[in-house]
């Protein structure tokens, strides 16, 4: 009743365009695979020795990969928790917070970055104008071209986009814990950082494990947004891992690109491997 | 009793705050669509002197935008489509029959949601099965990068079904084919319109994909679309704007009308567990 061609046509067509390309990856990654040259030869561990050298730059995107993913999750959840438990509350017009503050993440991050680069630009920018506007002209900044500035200015646009999504999946979570809880909690006179940190917080880490576990796998693969914003500059202050891969992939070298990938793929196919068993036993539990 | 209504008044200020930064950049973009070259160069909040409906006509003209449109609505409605077609069926099959292979096929599905493409070998199957530089080929990856997670959710979903629909099926004679789609596919239709909604606005979204693998300006989405537009007209922002407003508008409409569907089938994932 249930024939196994149900499940070959989607199985197929996910072994051949991403299990293949992987495992391809994994061999091709000990080559001097390159769209120029016809041959291509065994190298070892060569294009691996250059991604982690001090001397190349590969070791900047892979530190700011890690950071952006560290600092973009820790703010999103801090943020879209204080939303989530703020909507929560009685809050007037809801549904309307719930529409606008979710409205950014639904919007293509490459265009996000577009509208960011107009309000980041120095001299008319929005925030420059505001800063003067309020006459606090010494703060403002060259935000993307200024060294100091210009990664954290590339991760609060991705904090601007995505907190509003961590709020929803919160939200959800927040609403599915029983109001008796919190009532037996004000019986025994409970405040309210008690009733958060022994009802709301325990009760809320499946959702939090779940919205980190997506803003992992997220942020190590972000690519729209710093392509825009900065192109990895200046310098290499915003180059990340799909930044360096792209470049590669114009500049023909797709041995090297292809071992980038590849510590993506290890890394992420490792994690994506404990969080669906981590989510698969909270299922069963 | 009164500190009670101080904070509740002190969280609808701070969430209308809040809000309102989120808006803000949508906001700046919107009014800016509507003004000349001039009055838009300083991209500030100060409201046109005169409408200038004529920039989106512009922006269609110049910037392609109604090829680029067609492209993006097909290519993401087809991957859609076909997606929520495949990803049932197999959903169907491998929550039904829990058998040690279909367990680990279901894992392994489903752990393609992490898993990174590799832009780089992907470029030889697509030379292999000749999709490269093809709209064929853009449909089947947008699809496929959407499976993972369709069948996540449909599987979950499927599990509600109460088995006795496939025993009355089999009764009145189907085989697997019809009871599928007579009799299954219907009753998932709320997790359909979920995922099918879920798979478009991704897609409609993507940017890398086309960038990796189509090189001909007349089979770009509109993401490449307005990408190359802001590289020719940077100075422009009325113009960047407007096609900016075209460009997100469906998106935009989708997630209005769709925004039921779309919440429960991100929490669904996520809550649930």
């Amino acid at each position: 009743m249930y024939p196994f061609y149900f499940i070959a046509i989607a199985l197929i067509f996910y072994v051949a365009f991403a299990v293949v390309p992987s495992l391809m990856g994994i061999y091709l990654s000990f080559t001097d695979w390159n769209s120029y040259a016809k041959a291509i030869n065994f190298i070892g561990l060569d294009n691996y020795r250059t991604i982690f050298s001090s001397d190349e730059n590969y070791m900047h995107g892979i530190r700011n990969t890690a950071v952006f993913t560290v600092a973009t999750i820790v703010l999103k959840t801090i943020i879209g928790l204080l939303l989530a438990l703020m909507v929560n509350r009685g809050i007037r017009m809801k549904s309307f917070h719930r529409v606008v503050l979710f409205m950014p993440s639904v919007i293509p991050m490459l265009v996000v970055g577009i509208i960011f680069k107009s309000i980041y630009e120095p001299q008319h920018g929005l925030i420059n104008e505001a800063l003067r506007a309020i006459g606090l002209s010494s703060w403002t900044q060259h935000w993307l071209s200024d060294v100091r500035w210009a990664f954290k200015s590339v991760i609060a646009v991705d904090v601007w986009k995505g907190a509003g999504y961590i709020m929803v999946i919160l939200l959800a979570g927040l609403q599915a814990i029983s109001s008796s809880y919190y009532e037996a909690a004000d019986i025994d006179g409970a405040g309210f950082w008690k009733k958060l940190r022994y009802i709301t917080l325990p009760l809320l880490m499946p959702s939090l494990t779940v919205t980190t576990v997506l803003n992992l796998l997220y942020g190590l693969k972000i690519f729209d947004t710093v392509y825009v914003l900065t192109n990895g500059g200046p310098g290499y202050a915003t180059d990340v891992v799909y930044t360096q891969v792209f470049s590669q992939f114009s500049l023909g070298s797709y041995g090297v690109g292809t071992a980038l990938i590849t510590v993506l793929f290890v890394i992420m196919t490792l994690m994506g491997f404990f969080a669906v068993k981590l989510m698969s036993r909270e299922e069963q539990g | 009793m009164k500190s009670k209504r101080l904070q509740a008044a002190v969280a609808n200020v701070a969430i209308g705050a809040i809000s309102l930064i989120a808006l803000i950049p949508i906001l700046l973009i919107v009014i800016n669509a509507f003004k000349t070259g001039a009055e838009a160069s300083s991209m500030s909040f100060a409201l046109p002197r005169s409408f200038r409906f004529d920039n989106f006509a512009t922006v269609v003209e110049k910037g392609k935008l109604g090829r680029s449109f067609l492209n993006s609505f097909a290519y993401s409605g087809l991957a859609a489509i076909f997606c929520i077609l495949f990803s049932a069926m197999a959903a169907f099959a491998l929550s039904r029959n829990r058998s040690r292979l279909n367990r680990m096929l279901y894992f392994f599905i489903i752990l393609g949601i992490a898993l990174p493409l590799n832009y780089f070998t992907l470029i030889d199957v697509m030379k292999w099965t000749h999709l490269m530089n093809t709209r064929a080929g853009i449909v089947v990856l947008y699809m496929v990068t959407q499976i993972p997670f369709s069948i996540f959710i449909l599987f979950g979903f499927v599990g509600g079904v109460p088995k006795e629909l496939d025993e009355a099926g089999v009764i009145d004679g189907c085989g697997p084919v019809r009871l599928f789609f007579k009799v299954i596919f219907p009753v998932l239709r709320p997790a359909a319109v979920t995922v099918f909604i879920l798979a478009f606005l991704n897609t409609w979204n993507e940017f890398l994909l086309p960038l990796y693998y189509l090189n001909s300006a007349q089979k770009w989405p509109m993401t490449l679309a307005v990408y190359n537009f802001f590289g020719q007209f940077q100075q422009s922002w009325n113009l960047v704007s407007a096609d900016i407003i075209l460009t997100i508008l469906p998106v935009l409409i989708v997630y209005l009308l769709g925004q039921r569907f779309i919440i429960a089938g991100m929490t669904s994932g996520a809550v649930k567990g």
